[in-house]
């Protein structure tokens, strides 16, 4: 059982950043654009999270701050694309390669410093219940705030009237366009909000996960869930869940050893990558499905001629 | 009041201004970003940007560095042309070196001119095979190539380090994670008696013209340049968009592969783990610097290559910190791209018309 309970709670915690970074991926890709700038965005999160934690001692401040410097990268990003009208791919690349950069520049002094344990809640009566209590109640408050945002989303687009609008934009922005709605001003809302995403994704890293900070932390988790909106077909609890399946392989590889299982540990490192690679093989084969789910004018640029 | 307005034509002055233009905003940023360092901004920009031309060990450096950004940035530039984004050009460059290097060590303290040829095929077959594996899942599941290519840079990294614990470390290496030296007929010629420069940025050379006869004298050029740049044409017309993504990331995964033993064999002359040090992501840099042309990128490269050694420089005698030099080139790839704009579309000054009527 205690097994059974640690392995649970291990993967849950190790998907939440997947979780976060891959929801507001969704909105952004629902809206139409592609921004290939998540790791970026997350590795400047996780940056800020942990030094604004460590310079106030604030475990708040610090998330908030990895959620203003998420959306500050994804600015950019949308200034480029959207008024500018560059190409997405391009774009998205070189907010990563200086997102990456700019982390190991502003970071050196904070590589060894350290932060408390993020405290855990503590629900009246539910947190005791023996098992279920243990297994479901004592998270941090992040996994709970990543789940929520979860049905968050899902209520936006299937319920309101601007998530509607938003999705209409990325089937067809010239259509939405000519009735009336501004597409740069909806994009560069979604933009920002997956930046922050992705930004508050980087905190539970660097303040959760593994509470340090180390250059390049990230190891790809923004491709990673880059991947997962692909999978989960751009619909929210679909990346969610393939975001624990991601956190399931993970904690696989750290727990190999206690199977009896003697592979190389470097090549189980391996593992979440080509789990990539098949998941995105499995998904991609079902052409004509997979791209009658991805939003129609993903990755093109709008530019309104009047 | 500005306003942005599409041009009938793309403009050609614009073209090749804007790379410049580019590079002075990242110099303007780079004075502004030392400022706030606390460094004196000339002394550093000129550490950056012009020391590294001058003296003469510096611009053998700059062969070095240069050679490896321009072999990927020229493969890459012809995918990038026809819409097909290999972004893995770094693990291609690490196979490349680890299949390179294979050869090297299995004929090893053994003499003869077919050794080094043989490591180069190598190098560039493993590249090779590296970028088949997304051009496989592209053209036959039709699974995103960015991601499948960029998984394998993690994977290939993490092959390279079992490999250097393991099978390909130095028996007599103290358990040191790293290869053999390699022997003399594995290592490339070097260019000079002094310096690191070696024969690998003549090669580069030689592949820019390649490249540039490919690209204005044959079909294959022409049909990834209407590939790129209108789909529905190059259907039309019974180019095949298959053969082209394979060509494509073959041709890129190749010199990768080529750039990656040549590093092996050249300036570090074994495997280590830290042989990878981003080359192939810098050359996607290189790549639209220098506008996807062979000439752009061979001046691209060495562009990108002098910020490096500008960046070593620094670190030396500013106590720059290294990440200095990959905030630049981000820097530099932003810049390029909202320059962009310039070439179709023209910013124009609206003079607003003051309302003529006073309201009092």
């Amino acid at each position: 059982m205690e097994l059974f309970t640690s392995i649970f709670v291990g993967i849950i915690i190790a998907a939440t950043p997947l979780v976060f970074a891959a929801i507001g991926e969704v909105v952004v890709e629902r809206s139409g654009v592609l921004n290939l700038g998540v790791e970026g965005m997350i590795i400047i999160g996780a940056l800020a999270g942990f030094a604004f934690t460590v310079e106030t001692g604030s475990f708040s401040l610090g998330v908030i701050a990895s959620m203003v410097a998420g959306a500050a990268m994804a600015f950019l990003f949308a200034v480029l694309t959207q008024s500018l009208m560059t190409n997405q791919v391009a774009t998205g690349l070189a907010l990563t390669m200086f997102g990456l950069g700019l982390s190991a520049l502003l970071g050196q002094g904070y590589s060894g410093k350290s932060v408390p344990t993020f405290p855990k809640v503590d629900i009246p009566y539910l947190s005791d219940l023996p098992f279920i209590g243990d297994l479901f109640f004592k998270f941090d408050i992040l996994v709970y705030l990543s789940i929520a945002l979860v049905i968050g989303v899902l209520w936006f687009f299937e319920k309101t009237r601007t998530g509607l609008t938003v999705r209409a934009i990325g089937d067809n922005h010239h259509a939405a366009h000519s009735i009336g709605y501004s597409v740069k001003k909806y994009r560069y809302l979604t933009i920002m909000f997956g930046g922050a995403c992705a930004g508050i994704g980087g905190a539970y890293l660097s303040l959760v996960l593994t509470p340090l900070w180390v250059e390049n932390m990230s190891s790809g988790r923004g491709w990673i869930a880059l991947a997962l909106v692909v999978f989960g077909a751009w619909q929210p609890v679909r990346a969610m869940l393939g975001a624990y399946l991601f956190g399931g392989i993970t904690i696989l590889q750290l727990h190999s050893q206690g199977f009896g299982i003697t592979i190389d540990p470097q090549l189980l490192s391996m593992l979440p990558y080509l789990a990539t690679i098949v998941v995105l093989v499995l998904i991609s084969r079902e052409t004509v499905k997979s791209k009658m789910r991805s939003p129609a004018c993903l990755g093109t640029p709008f530019y309104a001629s009047q | 009041m500005l306003k942005i307005e599409q041009r009938t034509e793309p403009s050609k002055v614009m073209l090749y201004a804007t790379p410049l233009l580019a590079l002075i905003l990242t110099i303007l940023s780079g004075f502004f970003l030392f400022t706030l360092m606390g460094k004196d901004p000339l002394q550093a920009t000129k550490m950056f940007f012009f020391e590294p031309l001058t003296s003469f060990y510096n611009i053998s450096e700059l062969m070095v560095k240069a050679a490896p950004l321009i072999l990927i940035g020229l493969g890459l530039s012809a995918g990038f042309k026809a819409g097909v984004w290999n972004i893995g050009a770094e693990g291609q460059f690490t196979i490349g070196a680890i299949a390179g290097s294979a050869v090297a060590l299995y004929f090893y303290e053994m003499e003869g001119f077919y050794i080094l040829p043989l490591m180069c095929l190598a190098g560039m077959l493993g590249g090779m095979a590296w970028a088949a594996i997304p051009a496989l899942l592209r053209t036959r599941f039709n699974t995103n190539e960015i991601l499948v290519s960029l998984m394998l840079v993690y994977v290939s990294t993490l092959l390279l380090n079992v490999l250097v614990h393991g099978p390909m470390k130095d028996p007599e290496g103290m358990n040191f994670p790293q290869s053999r030296l390699f022997s003399d007929s594995a290592l490339l010629p070097l260019l000079m008696e002094d310096g690191r420069a070696h024969i690998g940025f003549v090669v580069a050379l030689i592949f820019v013209g390649i490249a540039w006869v490919i690209q204005e004298r044959h079909i294959i050029g022409f049909q990834i340049k209407v590939s790129g740049q209108a789909d529905g044409a190059a259907k039309y017309a019974g180019f095949s968009s298959k053969k082209l993504v394979w060509m494509t990331f073959l041709f890129s995964g190749g010199l990768a592969g080529l750039a990656g033993i040549f590093e092996a064999a050249g300036p570090v002359g074994q495997l280590v783990p830290a042989l990878p040090v981003g080359y192939g992501f810098t050359a996607i840099i290189v790549a639209f610097l220098g506008r996807l042309n062979p000439v752009g990128i061979l001046l691209g490269g060495l562009l990108m290559a002098l910020t490096y050694i500008g960046g070593e420089n620094a670190q030396i005698s500013l106590n720059l910190p290294s990440a200095t030099t990959s905030v630049f080139q981000g820097l530099l790839l932003f810049f390029l791209l909202a320059t962009d704009i310039l070439i179709n579309y023209q910013i124009k000054w609206l003079s607003v018309a003051k309302p003529s009527v006073k309201s009092n």
